[in-house]
Protein backbone atom coordinates (compact mmCIF):
# COMPACT_ATOMS: atom_id res chain seq x y z
CA UNK A 1 0.00 0.00 0.00
CA UNK A 2 1.28 3.42 -0.87
CA UNK A 3 1.86 5.75 2.05
CA UNK A 4 -0.76 8.24 0.95
CA UNK A 5 -3.41 5.57 1.24
CA UNK A 6 -2.65 5.24 4.92
CA UNK A 7 -2.87 8.96 5.25
CA UNK A 8 -6.18 8.96 3.46
CA UNK A 9 -7.55 6.40 5.85
CA UNK A 10 -6.58 8.32 8.95
CA UNK A 11 -9.13 10.65 10.48
CA UNK A 12 -8.94 14.14 9.03
CA UNK A 13 -6.36 16.17 10.97
CA UNK A 14 -7.66 18.90 13.20
CA UNK A 15 -8.15 22.11 11.25
CA UNK A 16 -5.47 24.72 11.64
CA UNK A 17 -6.66 27.65 13.71
CA UNK A 18 -6.75 29.73 10.52
CA UNK A 19 -10.37 30.73 10.99
CA UNK A 20 -10.12 32.31 14.44
CA UNK A 21 -6.78 33.90 13.47
CA UNK A 22 -8.29 35.45 10.37
CA UNK A 23 -11.24 36.66 12.44
CA UNK A 24 -8.92 38.23 15.01
CA UNK A 25 -6.83 39.76 12.23
CA UNK A 26 -9.89 41.31 10.64
CA UNK A 27 -10.97 42.76 13.99
CA UNK A 28 -7.55 44.31 14.62
CA UNK A 29 -7.41 45.53 11.01
CA UNK A 30 -10.84 47.10 11.46
CA UNK A 31 -9.71 48.83 14.67
CA UNK A 32 -6.62 50.17 12.92
CA UNK A 33 -8.65 51.47 9.99
CA UNK A 34 -11.09 53.06 12.42
CA UNK A 35 -8.27 54.66 14.41
CA UNK A 36 -6.89 56.28 11.28
CA UNK A 37 -10.31 56.95 9.80
CA UNK A 38 -9.69 60.68 10.08
CA UNK A 39 -6.55 60.44 7.95
CA UNK A 40 -7.84 58.09 5.24
CA UNK A 41 -9.48 59.60 2.19
CA UNK A 42 -13.24 59.66 2.97
CA UNK A 43 -14.09 58.34 -0.49
CA UNK A 44 -11.83 55.33 0.02
CA UNK A 45 -13.38 54.73 3.42
CA UNK A 46 -16.82 54.89 1.86
CA UNK A 47 -15.95 52.28 -0.75
CA UNK A 48 -14.34 50.10 1.89
CA UNK A 49 -17.47 50.11 4.03
CA UNK A 50 -19.70 49.38 1.04
CA UNK A 51 -17.48 46.42 0.27
CA UNK A 52 -17.74 45.08 3.80
CA UNK A 53 -21.52 45.29 3.77
CA UNK A 54 -21.66 43.62 0.35
CA UNK A 55 -19.44 40.80 1.65
CA UNK A 56 -21.72 40.27 4.68
CA UNK A 57 -24.79 40.13 2.46
CA UNK A 58 -23.29 37.86 -0.17
CA UNK A 59 -21.62 35.40 2.19
CA UNK A 60 -24.84 35.03 4.19
CA UNK A 61 -26.87 34.45 1.03
CA UNK A 62 -24.25 31.96 -0.09
CA UNK A 63 -25.14 29.79 2.92
CA UNK A 64 -28.74 29.64 1.72
CA UNK A 65 -28.30 29.54 -2.05
CA UNK A 66 -24.79 28.24 -2.57
CA UNK A 67 -24.37 25.63 0.12
CA UNK A 68 -27.94 24.58 0.86
CA UNK A 69 -29.24 25.07 -2.68
CA UNK A 70 -32.32 27.13 -1.81
CA UNK A 71 -32.82 29.91 -4.31
CA UNK A 72 -33.89 32.98 -2.36
CA UNK A 73 -34.85 36.31 -3.91
CA UNK A 74 -35.73 37.90 -0.59
CA UNK A 75 -32.35 38.78 0.86
CA UNK A 76 -32.91 42.53 0.47
CA UNK A 77 -36.19 42.03 2.36
CA UNK A 78 -34.34 40.58 5.37
CA UNK A 79 -31.81 43.37 5.02
CA UNK A 80 -34.58 45.96 5.21
CA UNK A 81 -36.06 44.38 8.34
CA UNK A 82 -32.68 44.73 10.07
CA UNK A 83 -32.14 48.22 8.69
CA UNK A 84 -35.50 49.58 9.78
CA UNK A 85 -35.54 47.84 13.14
CA UNK A 86 -32.05 48.97 14.20
CA UNK A 87 -32.40 52.45 12.71
CA UNK A 88 -35.83 52.82 14.31
CA UNK A 89 -34.30 51.95 17.68
CA UNK A 90 -31.32 54.27 17.37
CA UNK A 91 -33.18 57.27 15.94
CA UNK A 92 -35.86 57.05 18.64
CA UNK A 93 -33.66 56.28 21.60
CA UNK A 94 -30.25 57.82 20.88
CA UNK A 95 -31.35 61.43 21.61
CA UNK A 96 -32.59 60.30 25.04
CA UNK A 97 -29.35 58.55 25.90
CA UNK A 98 -26.70 60.65 24.25
CA UNK A 99 -28.37 64.04 23.86
CA UNK A 100 -28.98 65.82 20.61
CA UNK A 101 -25.33 65.54 19.66
CA UNK A 102 -25.39 61.96 18.42
CA UNK A 103 -22.24 62.39 16.35
CA UNK A 104 -19.49 59.85 15.93
CA UNK A 105 -18.21 60.40 19.43
CA UNK A 106 -17.87 56.59 19.65
CA UNK A 107 -18.09 56.29 23.39
CA UNK A 108 -18.20 52.80 24.85
CA UNK A 109 -21.85 53.18 25.89
CA UNK A 110 -22.74 54.31 22.40
CA UNK A 111 -20.93 51.35 20.83
CA UNK A 112 -22.76 48.98 23.11
CA UNK A 113 -26.03 50.64 22.23
CA UNK A 114 -25.30 50.31 18.50
CA UNK A 115 -24.31 46.67 18.89
CA UNK A 116 -27.57 46.00 20.70
CA UNK A 117 -29.55 47.72 17.94
CA UNK A 118 -27.70 45.70 15.28
CA UNK A 119 -28.33 42.46 17.13
CA UNK A 120 -32.00 43.27 17.54
CA UNK A 121 -32.18 44.12 13.84
CA UNK A 122 -30.51 40.80 13.03
CA UNK A 123 -32.83 38.89 15.35
CA UNK A 124 -35.85 40.60 13.81
CA UNK A 125 -34.67 39.57 10.36
CA UNK A 126 -34.01 36.04 11.61
CA UNK A 127 -37.54 35.91 12.99
CA UNK A 128 -38.85 37.09 9.63
CA UNK A 129 -36.71 34.35 8.06
CA UNK A 130 -38.32 31.78 10.34
CA UNK A 131 -41.81 33.02 9.51
CA UNK A 132 -41.18 32.94 5.77
CA UNK A 133 -38.98 29.84 5.76
CA UNK A 134 -41.08 27.65 8.03
CA UNK A 135 -44.01 27.22 5.67
CA UNK A 136 -42.28 27.88 2.34
CA UNK A 137 -39.13 25.76 2.55
CA UNK A 138 -41.21 22.69 1.86
CA UNK A 139 -41.50 24.15 -1.62
CA UNK A 140 -38.74 23.52 -4.08
CA UNK A 141 -36.77 25.52 -6.61
CA UNK A 142 -38.86 28.01 -8.56
CA UNK A 143 -41.69 28.04 -6.03
CA UNK A 144 -39.40 29.01 -3.21
CA UNK A 145 -37.88 31.77 -5.36
CA UNK A 146 -41.37 33.12 -5.98
CA UNK A 147 -42.34 33.05 -2.31
CA UNK A 148 -39.16 34.85 -1.25
CA UNK A 149 -39.66 37.35 -4.05
CA UNK A 150 -43.18 37.96 -2.76
CA UNK A 151 -41.89 38.35 0.79
CA UNK A 152 -39.39 41.01 -0.32
CA UNK A 153 -42.12 43.00 -2.01
CA UNK A 154 -44.53 42.67 0.92
CA UNK A 155 -41.91 43.91 3.36
CA UNK A 156 -41.19 46.88 1.11
CA UNK A 157 -44.87 47.82 0.95
CA UNK A 158 -45.22 47.38 4.70
CA UNK A 159 -42.37 49.79 5.41
CA UNK A 160 -43.78 52.20 2.87
CA UNK A 161 -46.91 52.41 4.98
CA UNK A 162 -45.46 52.63 8.47
CA UNK A 163 -45.53 56.37 9.07
CA UNK A 164 -43.46 56.37 12.28
CA UNK A 165 -40.63 54.86 10.21
CA UNK A 166 -40.90 57.53 7.55
CA UNK A 167 -43.27 55.75 5.20
CA UNK A 168 -42.53 56.23 1.53
CA UNK A 169 -40.28 59.19 2.28
CA UNK A 170 -37.92 56.97 4.17
CA UNK A 171 -36.27 57.21 7.56
CA UNK A 172 -33.86 60.12 7.91
CA UNK A 173 -31.50 61.41 10.53
CA UNK A 174 -30.08 58.03 11.45
CA UNK A 175 -27.02 58.52 13.69
CA UNK A 176 -23.71 57.75 11.89
CA UNK A 177 -22.69 54.86 14.08
CA UNK A 178 -21.29 52.56 11.42
CA UNK A 179 -17.50 52.69 11.43
CA UNK A 180 -15.04 50.65 9.37
CA UNK A 181 -14.47 48.58 12.47
CA UNK A 182 -18.09 47.46 12.72
CA UNK A 183 -18.29 46.69 9.02
CA UNK A 184 -15.09 44.66 8.90
CA UNK A 185 -15.88 42.91 12.17
CA UNK A 186 -19.32 41.79 10.98
CA UNK A 187 -18.02 40.77 7.56
CA UNK A 188 -15.32 38.70 9.26
CA UNK A 189 -17.79 37.21 11.71
CA UNK A 190 -20.18 36.25 8.89
CA UNK A 191 -17.41 34.55 6.94
CA UNK A 192 -16.23 32.80 10.09
CA UNK A 193 -19.67 31.57 11.15
CA UNK A 194 -20.66 30.38 7.67
CA UNK A 195 -17.31 28.66 7.17
CA UNK A 196 -17.43 26.89 10.52
CA UNK A 197 -21.07 25.93 10.07
CA UNK A 198 -20.55 24.39 6.65
CA UNK A 199 -17.34 22.59 7.53
CA UNK A 200 -18.65 21.10 10.76
CA UNK A 201 -19.99 17.59 11.04
CA UNK A 202 -23.45 19.06 11.48
CA UNK A 203 -22.96 21.38 8.52
CA UNK A 204 -22.37 18.63 5.97
CA UNK A 205 -26.12 18.34 6.08
CA UNK A 206 -26.38 21.65 4.20
CA UNK A 207 -24.32 20.27 1.33
CA UNK A 208 -26.15 16.95 1.47
CA UNK A 209 -29.46 18.82 1.22
CA UNK A 210 -28.10 20.71 -1.78
CA UNK A 211 -26.74 17.62 -3.52
CA UNK A 212 -29.69 15.28 -3.25
CA UNK A 213 -32.70 15.93 -1.09
CA UNK A 214 -34.24 12.49 -1.52
CA UNK A 215 -31.03 10.72 -0.60
CA UNK A 216 -30.59 13.02 2.39
CA UNK A 217 -34.11 12.25 3.61
CA UNK A 218 -33.57 8.56 2.94
CA UNK A 219 -30.60 8.39 5.32
CA UNK A 220 -32.58 10.11 8.04
CA UNK A 221 -31.72 13.79 7.62
CA UNK A 222 -34.47 16.32 8.14
CA UNK A 223 -33.77 18.51 5.10
CA UNK A 224 -36.50 20.95 6.09
CA UNK A 225 -34.72 21.64 9.35
CA UNK A 226 -31.42 22.25 7.57
CA UNK A 227 -33.07 24.59 5.11
CA UNK A 228 -34.70 26.56 7.91
CA UNK A 229 -31.43 26.81 9.85
CA UNK A 230 -29.64 28.09 6.73
CA UNK A 231 -32.46 30.51 6.02
CA UNK A 232 -32.59 31.89 9.56
CA UNK A 233 -28.81 32.26 9.91
CA UNK A 234 -28.64 33.90 6.47
CA UNK A 235 -31.48 36.27 7.37
CA UNK A 236 -29.79 37.21 10.65
CA UNK A 237 -26.61 38.37 8.95
CA UNK A 238 -28.61 40.10 6.21
CA UNK A 239 -30.46 41.98 8.97
CA UNK A 240 -27.21 43.01 10.62
CA UNK A 241 -25.86 44.13 7.23
CA UNK A 242 -29.04 46.18 6.84
CA UNK A 243 -28.40 47.83 10.20
CA UNK A 244 -24.83 48.64 9.21
CA UNK A 245 -26.05 50.01 5.91
CA UNK A 246 -28.65 52.24 7.59
CA UNK A 247 -26.14 53.77 10.02
CA UNK A 248 -23.72 54.25 7.16
CA UNK A 249 -26.05 55.90 4.61
CA UNK A 250 -27.92 57.75 7.40
CA UNK A 251 -31.19 57.61 5.51
CA UNK A 252 -33.10 54.64 4.15
CA UNK A 253 -36.06 54.39 1.82
CA UNK A 254 -38.18 51.26 1.26
CA UNK A 255 -37.38 51.24 -2.46
CA UNK A 256 -33.71 50.86 -1.60
CA UNK A 257 -34.45 47.28 -0.59
CA UNK A 258 -36.48 46.22 -3.59
CA UNK A 259 -36.24 43.30 -5.94
CA UNK A 260 -33.24 44.68 -7.84
CA UNK A 261 -31.24 44.86 -4.61
CA UNK A 262 -31.95 41.15 -4.00
CA UNK A 263 -30.91 40.38 -7.55
CA UNK A 264 -27.70 42.29 -7.01
CA UNK A 265 -26.82 40.04 -4.07
CA UNK A 266 -27.80 36.91 -5.97
CA UNK A 267 -25.59 38.10 -8.82
CA UNK A 268 -22.60 38.37 -6.50
CA UNK A 269 -23.14 34.80 -5.33
CA UNK A 270 -23.48 33.49 -8.88
CA UNK A 271 -20.48 35.48 -10.06
CA UNK A 272 -18.34 34.23 -7.20
CA UNK A 273 -19.45 30.65 -7.64
CA UNK A 274 -22.17 29.11 -5.49
CA UNK A 275 -20.78 27.58 -2.36
CA UNK A 276 -17.37 29.12 -2.95
CA UNK A 277 -16.79 31.46 -0.03
CA UNK A 278 -13.56 33.01 -1.30
CA UNK A 279 -15.02 33.48 -4.77
CA UNK A 280 -18.11 35.14 -3.34
CA UNK A 281 -16.01 37.51 -1.21
CA UNK A 282 -13.96 38.52 -4.25
CA UNK A 283 -17.10 38.95 -6.34
CA UNK A 284 -18.58 41.20 -3.63
CA UNK A 285 -15.45 43.36 -3.74
CA UNK A 286 -15.45 43.40 -7.52
CA UNK A 287 -19.12 44.30 -7.88
CA UNK A 288 -18.71 47.13 -5.37
CA UNK A 289 -15.69 48.53 -7.18
CA UNK A 290 -17.10 48.09 -10.65
CA UNK A 291 -19.93 50.67 -10.34
CA UNK A 292 -17.37 53.09 -8.89
CA UNK A 293 -15.09 52.59 -11.85
CA UNK A 294 -18.03 52.82 -14.24
CA UNK A 295 -19.51 55.94 -12.72
CA UNK A 296 -19.29 57.84 -16.04
CA UNK A 297 -21.66 55.32 -17.62
CA UNK A 298 -23.69 54.64 -14.50
CA UNK A 299 -27.03 54.48 -16.34
CA UNK A 300 -25.85 51.39 -18.17
CA UNK A 301 -24.82 49.55 -15.02
CA UNK A 302 -27.74 47.11 -14.99
CA UNK A 303 -27.33 46.50 -18.72
CA UNK A 304 -23.73 45.65 -18.09
CA UNK A 305 -24.69 43.37 -15.18
CA UNK A 306 -27.19 41.54 -17.35
CA UNK A 307 -24.63 41.06 -20.08
CA UNK A 308 -22.14 39.85 -17.51
CA UNK A 309 -24.66 37.31 -16.23
CA UNK A 310 -25.37 35.98 -19.73
CA UNK A 311 -21.70 35.70 -20.60
CA UNK A 312 -21.10 34.00 -17.28
CA UNK A 313 -23.83 31.40 -17.74
CA UNK A 314 -22.40 30.50 -21.13
CA UNK A 315 -18.71 30.38 -20.37
CA UNK A 316 -18.33 29.96 -16.65
CA UNK A 317 -21.53 28.42 -15.27
CA UNK A 318 -19.79 27.59 -12.01
CA UNK A 319 -18.85 31.19 -11.36
CA UNK A 320 -16.27 33.56 -12.76
CA UNK A 321 -14.09 33.25 -9.72
CA UNK A 322 -14.48 29.54 -9.30
CA UNK A 323 -10.90 28.46 -8.96
CA UNK A 324 -9.58 25.94 -6.53
CA UNK A 325 -8.28 28.59 -4.17
CA UNK A 326 -7.19 26.27 -1.43
CA UNK A 327 -5.15 24.33 -3.95
CA UNK A 328 -3.65 27.50 -5.34
CA UNK A 329 -2.77 28.78 -1.91
CA UNK A 330 -1.77 25.64 -0.10
CA UNK A 331 -1.28 23.07 -2.84
CA UNK A 332 -3.47 20.74 -0.84
CA UNK A 333 -6.36 18.79 -2.24
CA UNK A 334 -9.62 20.09 -0.91
CA UNK A 335 -13.31 20.08 -1.58
CA UNK A 336 -14.17 21.66 -4.89
CA UNK A 337 -17.01 24.09 -5.02
CA UNK A 338 -20.66 23.56 -5.44
CA UNK A 339 -22.45 24.21 -8.65
CA UNK B 1 -59.37 -24.13 17.00
CA UNK B 2 -58.97 -20.41 17.61
CA UNK B 3 -56.06 -20.84 20.02
CA UNK B 4 -53.93 -22.75 17.55
CA UNK B 5 -54.77 -20.26 14.87
CA UNK B 6 -53.60 -17.42 17.11
CA UNK B 7 -50.26 -19.00 17.85
CA UNK B 8 -49.58 -19.75 14.21
CA UNK B 9 -50.31 -16.18 13.17
CA UNK B 10 -48.07 -14.94 15.98
CA UNK B 11 -45.30 -17.17 14.68
CA UNK B 12 -45.85 -15.80 11.18
CA UNK B 13 -45.66 -12.24 12.53
CA UNK B 14 -42.39 -13.02 14.28
CA UNK B 15 -40.65 -14.20 11.12
CA UNK B 16 -42.09 -11.45 8.99
CA UNK B 17 -40.14 -8.18 9.10
CA UNK B 18 -42.11 -6.06 6.66
CA UNK B 19 -45.81 -6.23 5.95
CA UNK B 20 -47.64 -3.86 3.62
CA UNK B 21 -51.43 -3.90 3.58
CA UNK B 22 -53.59 -2.33 0.93
CA UNK B 23 -51.27 0.61 0.23
CA UNK B 24 -52.70 3.45 -1.85
CA UNK B 25 -50.58 6.39 -2.98
CA UNK B 26 -51.54 9.19 -5.31
CA UNK B 27 -49.84 12.25 -6.72
CA UNK B 28 -52.64 14.78 -6.74
CA UNK B 29 -55.41 13.33 -8.86
CA UNK B 30 -53.22 10.62 -10.35
CA UNK B 31 -53.13 7.45 -8.33
CA UNK B 32 -49.83 5.60 -8.49
CA UNK B 33 -50.53 2.67 -6.20
CA UNK B 34 -53.97 1.11 -6.02
CA UNK B 35 -53.85 -1.04 -2.95
CA UNK B 36 -50.78 -3.22 -2.94
CA UNK B 37 -50.01 -5.75 -0.24
CA UNK B 38 -46.78 -7.57 0.29
CA UNK B 39 -44.92 -9.43 2.96
CA UNK B 40 -41.19 -9.91 3.44
CA UNK B 41 -39.91 -12.62 5.78
CA UNK B 42 -36.98 -11.69 8.05
CA UNK B 43 -33.60 -12.24 6.41
CA UNK B 44 -34.98 -12.83 2.94
CA UNK B 45 -34.36 -11.14 -0.38
CA UNK B 46 -37.64 -10.24 -1.98
CA UNK B 47 -37.90 -8.51 -5.31
CA UNK B 48 -40.45 -6.18 -6.81
CA UNK B 49 -40.32 -6.16 -10.58
CA UNK B 50 -42.26 -4.24 -13.17
CA UNK B 51 -41.95 -1.90 -16.10
CA UNK B 52 -41.63 1.86 -16.20
CA UNK B 53 -44.35 3.68 -14.32
CA UNK B 54 -45.59 0.54 -12.60
CA UNK B 55 -45.17 2.17 -9.17
CA UNK B 56 -42.01 0.46 -7.96
CA UNK B 57 -40.22 3.63 -6.87
CA UNK B 58 -43.44 5.04 -5.42
CA UNK B 59 -43.74 1.92 -3.29
CA UNK B 60 -40.27 2.38 -1.84
CA UNK B 61 -40.78 6.10 -1.29
CA UNK B 62 -43.95 5.49 0.66
CA UNK B 63 -42.38 2.67 2.71
CA UNK B 64 -39.52 4.98 3.77
CA UNK B 65 -41.89 7.85 4.53
CA UNK B 66 -40.74 10.14 1.72
CA UNK B 67 -44.31 10.33 0.47
CA UNK B 68 -47.48 9.77 2.45
CA UNK B 69 -49.81 6.90 1.76
CA UNK B 70 -53.42 7.86 1.10
CA UNK B 71 -54.62 4.60 2.56
CA UNK B 72 -53.19 1.36 3.87
CA UNK B 73 -50.70 0.24 6.51
CA UNK B 74 -46.99 -0.47 6.63
CA UNK B 75 -45.73 -2.65 9.49
CA UNK B 76 -42.03 -2.97 10.13
CA UNK B 77 -40.66 -5.32 12.78
CA UNK B 78 -44.07 -5.52 14.40
CA UNK B 79 -44.62 -1.75 14.49
CA UNK B 80 -46.92 0.42 12.42
CA UNK B 81 -44.62 2.89 10.64
CA UNK B 82 -47.14 4.25 8.13
CA UNK B 83 -47.29 7.75 9.57
CA UNK B 84 -43.66 8.06 10.75
CA UNK B 85 -41.27 10.69 9.37
CA UNK B 86 -38.34 9.36 7.29
CA UNK B 87 -35.73 9.84 10.01
CA UNK B 88 -37.81 7.88 12.50
CA UNK B 89 -38.13 5.08 9.98
CA UNK B 90 -34.36 5.04 9.35
CA UNK B 91 -33.80 5.01 13.10
CA UNK B 92 -35.88 1.82 13.31
CA UNK B 93 -33.55 0.09 10.85
CA UNK B 94 -35.35 0.43 7.55
CA UNK B 95 -33.02 2.12 5.09
CA UNK B 96 -33.75 3.12 1.52
CA UNK B 97 -31.17 3.46 -1.27
CA UNK B 98 -32.89 5.73 -3.79
CA UNK B 99 -32.55 5.34 -7.51
CA UNK B 100 -30.36 7.37 -9.85
CA UNK B 101 -27.67 9.85 -8.90
CA UNK B 102 -28.16 9.43 -5.22
CA UNK B 103 -24.81 10.27 -3.65
CA UNK B 104 -23.76 13.65 -2.28
CA UNK B 105 -21.58 14.76 -5.19
CA UNK B 106 -19.90 17.63 -3.36
CA UNK B 107 -18.90 15.61 -0.32
CA UNK B 108 -15.98 13.19 -0.25
CA UNK B 109 -16.54 9.44 -0.08
CA UNK B 110 -15.61 9.51 3.61
CA UNK B 111 -18.08 12.33 4.26
CA UNK B 112 -20.82 10.50 2.38
CA UNK B 113 -20.27 7.50 4.62
CA UNK B 114 -20.28 9.73 7.69
CA UNK B 115 -23.63 11.17 6.57
CA UNK B 116 -24.96 7.63 6.37
CA UNK B 117 -24.24 7.24 10.07
CA UNK B 118 -26.12 10.47 10.73
CA UNK B 119 -28.43 8.91 13.31
CA UNK B 120 -25.76 6.69 14.87
CA UNK B 121 -24.26 7.71 18.19
CA UNK B 122 -21.65 5.12 19.09
CA UNK B 123 -18.20 5.80 17.51
CA UNK B 124 -17.22 2.14 17.90
CA UNK B 125 -20.29 1.00 15.98
CA UNK B 126 -19.73 3.63 13.31
CA UNK B 127 -16.14 2.45 12.89
CA UNK B 128 -17.29 -1.16 12.69
CA UNK B 129 -19.92 -0.27 10.07
CA UNK B 130 -17.25 1.57 8.09
CA UNK B 131 -14.90 -1.39 8.20
CA UNK B 132 -17.70 -3.62 7.04
CA UNK B 133 -18.41 -1.28 4.12
CA UNK B 134 -14.75 -1.45 3.11
CA UNK B 135 -14.76 -5.24 3.33
CA UNK B 136 -17.75 -5.34 0.99
CA UNK B 137 -16.56 -2.57 -1.33
CA UNK B 138 -12.75 -2.31 -1.06
CA UNK B 139 -12.73 0.21 -3.88
CA UNK B 140 -14.32 2.82 -1.61
CA UNK B 141 -11.33 2.74 0.70
CA UNK B 142 -9.09 3.74 -2.20
CA UNK B 143 -11.38 6.63 -3.07
CA UNK B 144 -11.94 7.88 0.47
CA UNK B 145 -10.81 11.49 -0.02
CA UNK B 146 -12.19 11.80 -3.52
CA UNK B 147 -15.28 13.84 -4.20
CA UNK B 148 -18.16 11.42 -4.67
CA UNK B 149 -19.22 13.24 -7.84
CA UNK B 150 -16.01 12.12 -9.53
CA UNK B 151 -16.69 8.41 -9.00
CA UNK B 152 -17.86 6.18 -11.84
CA UNK B 153 -21.51 5.14 -11.98
CA UNK B 154 -20.76 1.75 -10.48
CA UNK B 155 -18.68 3.24 -7.71
CA UNK B 156 -21.45 5.73 -6.94
CA UNK B 157 -23.90 2.85 -6.62
CA UNK B 158 -21.49 1.05 -4.28
CA UNK B 159 -21.17 4.22 -2.24
CA UNK B 160 -24.94 4.63 -2.05
CA UNK B 161 -25.33 1.08 -0.73
CA UNK B 162 -22.40 1.51 1.66
CA UNK B 163 -23.84 4.77 2.93
CA UNK B 164 -27.08 2.97 3.71
CA UNK B 165 -25.12 0.21 5.50
CA UNK B 166 -23.61 2.91 7.75
CA UNK B 167 -27.01 3.27 9.40
CA UNK B 168 -26.69 -0.42 10.42
CA UNK B 169 -30.03 -1.32 8.86
CA UNK B 170 -32.08 -4.40 9.68
CA UNK B 171 -33.66 -4.03 6.31
CA UNK B 172 -32.50 -2.47 3.03
CA UNK B 173 -34.62 -1.26 0.17
CA UNK B 174 -32.68 -0.96 -3.08
CA UNK B 175 -34.12 0.97 -5.98
CA UNK B 176 -32.75 -0.24 -9.32
CA UNK B 177 -29.14 -0.80 -8.31
CA UNK B 178 -28.36 -1.91 -11.88
CA UNK B 179 -29.49 1.35 -13.45
CA UNK B 180 -26.90 2.94 -15.73
CA UNK B 181 -24.06 0.70 -14.65
CA UNK B 182 -21.54 -1.19 -16.76
CA UNK B 183 -22.83 -4.77 -17.26
CA UNK B 184 -19.69 -6.25 -15.74
CA UNK B 185 -20.24 -4.25 -12.54
CA UNK B 186 -23.91 -5.19 -12.31
CA UNK B 187 -23.14 -8.78 -11.46
CA UNK B 188 -20.56 -7.64 -8.90
CA UNK B 189 -23.11 -5.41 -7.21
CA UNK B 190 -25.69 -8.20 -7.15
CA UNK B 191 -23.13 -10.55 -5.60
CA UNK B 192 -22.50 -7.93 -2.93
CA UNK B 193 -26.22 -7.64 -2.24
CA UNK B 194 -26.35 -11.38 -1.59
CA UNK B 195 -23.25 -11.09 0.59
CA UNK B 196 -24.79 -8.30 2.70
CA UNK B 197 -27.93 -10.38 3.11
CA UNK B 198 -25.92 -13.43 4.19
CA UNK B 199 -23.48 -11.64 6.54
CA UNK B 200 -25.96 -9.94 8.83
CA UNK B 201 -29.26 -11.48 7.84
CA UNK B 202 -30.22 -8.06 6.50
CA UNK B 203 -33.58 -8.32 4.79
CA UNK B 204 -33.67 -6.85 1.31
CA UNK B 205 -36.44 -5.51 -0.86
CA UNK B 206 -35.01 -5.19 -4.34
CA UNK B 207 -36.74 -3.13 -6.97
CA UNK B 208 -35.51 -3.95 -10.46
CA UNK B 209 -36.23 -3.68 -14.13
CA UNK B 210 -33.60 -6.32 -14.75
CA UNK B 211 -36.05 -9.09 -13.83
CA UNK B 212 -33.74 -11.95 -14.76
CA UNK B 213 -31.05 -10.97 -12.27
CA UNK B 214 -33.54 -10.00 -9.60
CA UNK B 215 -35.30 -13.37 -9.82
CA UNK B 216 -31.95 -15.13 -9.62
CA UNK B 217 -30.92 -13.74 -6.24
CA UNK B 218 -34.34 -13.42 -4.59
CA UNK B 219 -36.47 -16.06 -2.90
CA UNK B 220 -39.80 -14.41 -3.52
CA UNK B 221 -41.07 -11.94 -6.09
CA UNK B 222 -43.93 -9.57 -6.69
CA UNK B 223 -44.82 -8.24 -10.12
CA UNK B 224 -46.21 -4.72 -10.20
CA UNK B 225 -48.22 -3.28 -13.08
CA UNK B 226 -49.87 0.16 -13.07
CA UNK B 227 -50.15 0.24 -9.30
CA UNK B 228 -51.45 -3.31 -8.84
CA UNK B 229 -49.67 -6.48 -7.88
CA UNK B 230 -50.52 -8.79 -10.75
CA UNK B 231 -48.45 -11.79 -9.83
CA UNK B 232 -46.43 -13.08 -6.91
CA UNK B 233 -44.73 -16.25 -5.84
CA UNK B 234 -41.40 -17.95 -5.24
CA UNK B 235 -38.80 -16.52 -7.61
CA UNK B 236 -37.89 -20.00 -8.88
CA UNK B 237 -41.44 -20.49 -10.12
CA UNK B 238 -41.75 -17.06 -11.63
CA UNK B 239 -38.55 -17.57 -13.58
CA UNK B 240 -40.34 -20.27 -15.52
CA UNK B 241 -43.66 -18.52 -15.80
CA UNK B 242 -44.54 -18.18 -19.46
CA UNK B 243 -46.47 -14.95 -19.04
CA UNK B 244 -43.66 -13.30 -17.10
CA UNK B 245 -41.06 -14.57 -19.51
CA UNK B 246 -42.87 -12.95 -22.38
CA UNK B 247 -43.34 -9.64 -20.58
CA UNK B 248 -40.11 -9.13 -18.69
CA UNK B 249 -37.48 -11.71 -19.43
CA UNK B 250 -37.44 -11.64 -23.20
CA UNK B 251 -37.81 -14.83 -25.16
Amino acid sequence: MKPHEHAADAPRPARKPGGPLALGGALIGGLCVSAFAGVIDPYLLDVLMSMGIAVTLAVSLNLVTGFTGQFSLGHAGFMSVGAYLSAGITTRLAPHFFGADSGSGAGLAQSGFFLLALLLGGLGAALAGLCVGGPSLRLKGDYLALVTLGFGEIIRVVFQNIEPLGGALGLNGIPPYTSPFWVLAWAALTIFVVHCLVHSTYGRGFIATHDDEIAAEAIGLSTTRYKIVAFVVGAFFAGVAGGLYAHFRLSIVPTGFDFSKSIEIVLIVILGGMGNTIGVILAALLLTLLPEALRPIAEYRMVLYSLLLIVLMVWRPRGLLNLDWAKLLQRRKTRTTLR
Amino acid sequence: MPAAHDSSSAAAAATEILRVEDLHVSYGAISALNGISLSVPAGAIVTLIGGNGAGKTTTLHSLSGLIRAARGRVHFAGEDITALAPHHIVARGLCHVPEGRMIFANLSVAENLAMGAYLQRSPAQIAAARDYCFSIFPRLRERLRQNAGTLSGGEQQMLAIARALMSRPKFLMLDEPSLGIAPRLISTIFEKIVEINRDHGTGILLVEQNARLALEISTHAYVLETGHIVMSGPSRELRNNAQLKAAYLGS
